[in-house]
């Protein structure tokens, strides 16, 4: 491959200047270069990082503490309460927990997404209360949120566990 | 039968063409690059379906490992560079040129501002191989308020990114929450990975 058709071109040109003038190729061999360059690319190639990650946003309510809550009143027929367990379980009731009776569901989609599904359909503005519990994992709280997304549950908020609530789930 | 004269033909290849490819490609790959930056901590973050992606820059990354240690890391050597001087000021501490100098090349880091001195002055090719504590986020002594404000103090424009194992127990994501909502910060993101979002079959 090598093409060196320069050889008697260079030094010498240059001091005999219009007397011999041979015709030199302009031809230069280019395959180290395109090694180099596809090396470069290699590296590059390897290094670079397309995917950027996804993200989920977020929005919290502004948690005040000079104005006490104004107690947003949450209907009661509409309110539907899931309690994130351990063990990747669902505990779940509709309105108060005075009488609820709660379930006991997974995070498949033939669990909670039904739920959340059948429940919207029947009520009609859904509103979620999230409770994670102690013993739920951050994957319970993405996938719960997830499935918010999911089934297009507009309202929805994560909420801190009360006393209550742990006595409910205790005895299941 | 005649003779079929075959003529020689030259092996050489015009490279010409390959070279002018080459570089193009180069000057892509070179121009879209953007180095990984080396993570103290790998962490398996959750699947979600939201399909928003996190902006190139100007991202606060709060990383929780699934022992519950938090790590903190913001992008952008000035960013990072004033972020000390902050510190620096509010604690008392005096740092280095070479000690700003390796703090402004630290993506995220994990030790209490009591040992930041320390950790500042072990070699970056160590880095690796060291435990890192993780950031106080207890009551007493809530570090990562303490570095949000200031990182939010050194460029306005920060959004804040919880970047958290699947197996995080619950209550140490709250405390990073409620952290970020005693700091104001009400709205922030989730990094996750991409999945497919399930279609909902009518009943």
């Amino acid at each position: 491959m090598a093409q060196m058709e320069e050889k008697s071109g260079g030094k010498q040109k240059k001091g005999k200047k219009a007397h011999k003038t041979k015709k030199v190729s302009t031809r230069v061999d280019l395959t180290p270069m395109v090694d180099l360059a596809f090396l470069l690319v290699t590296f590059f190639m390897l290094t670079t990082t397309f995917s950027k990650p996804q993200t989920m946003e977020i929005n919290m309510p502004v948690k005040d503490k000079t104005a006490k809550e104004e107690g947003q009143a949450v209907k009661e027929s509409k309110s539907m309460t899931i309690i994130l367990g351990g063990e990747d379980k669902i505990f779940w009731y509709m309105g108060l927990p005075e009488n609820a009776t709660v379930d006991v569901t997974d995070y498949s989609d033939k669990g909670i997404r039904k739920i959340l599904l059948d429940k919207d359909r029947e009520v009609g503005g859904l509103i979620v209360l999230i409770k994670p519990s102690k013993n739920s994992r951050y994957k319970n709280v993405v996938d719960i949120l997830d499935e918010m997304s999911i089934t297009e549950v507009k309202r929805y908020a994560i909420v801190d566990i009360t006393d209550k609530d742990l006595e409910l789930i205790k005895n299941i | 039968m005649p003779k079929v004269k075959v003529p020689r033909k030259s092996t050489l290849v015009d490279m010409t063409a390959m070279c002018d490819v080459a570089f193009l490609l180069l000057t892509f790959f070179m121009l879209t690059t953007k180095f990984k930056p080396d993570d103290p901590i790998i962490v398996d973050v959750p699947s979600s379906v939201s399909e928003i992606k996190l902006p190139d820059s100007d991202i606060m990354t709060i990383t929780i490992t699934p022992e519950g240690k938090v790590f903190f890391g913001i992008d952008g050597k000035y960013n990072r560079e004033r972020l000390l001087g902050r510190i620096s000021q509010l604690y008392n501490i005096q740092f280095t040129e070479d000690e700003v100098y390796n703090f402004s090349l630290t993506g995220s880091f994990g030790v209490p501002i009591s040992k930041l001195k320390d950790f500042l002055n072990i070699p970056r090719n160590e880095l690796p191989d060291i435990e890192q504590p993780g950031i106080p986020i207890d009551s007493v002594s809530n570090e990562l308020g303490v570095w949000i404000i200031n990182g939010r103090l050194s460029n306005p424009n920060f959004r804040i990114a919880i970047k958290g194992d699947q197996d995080v127990p619950y209550p140490v994501v709250k405390k990073v929450m409620d952290t970020l909502q005693d700091k104001r910060v009400n709205k922030f993101n989730l990094i996750t990975n991409m999945e497919v979002r399930p279609q909902i079959k009518e009943i």
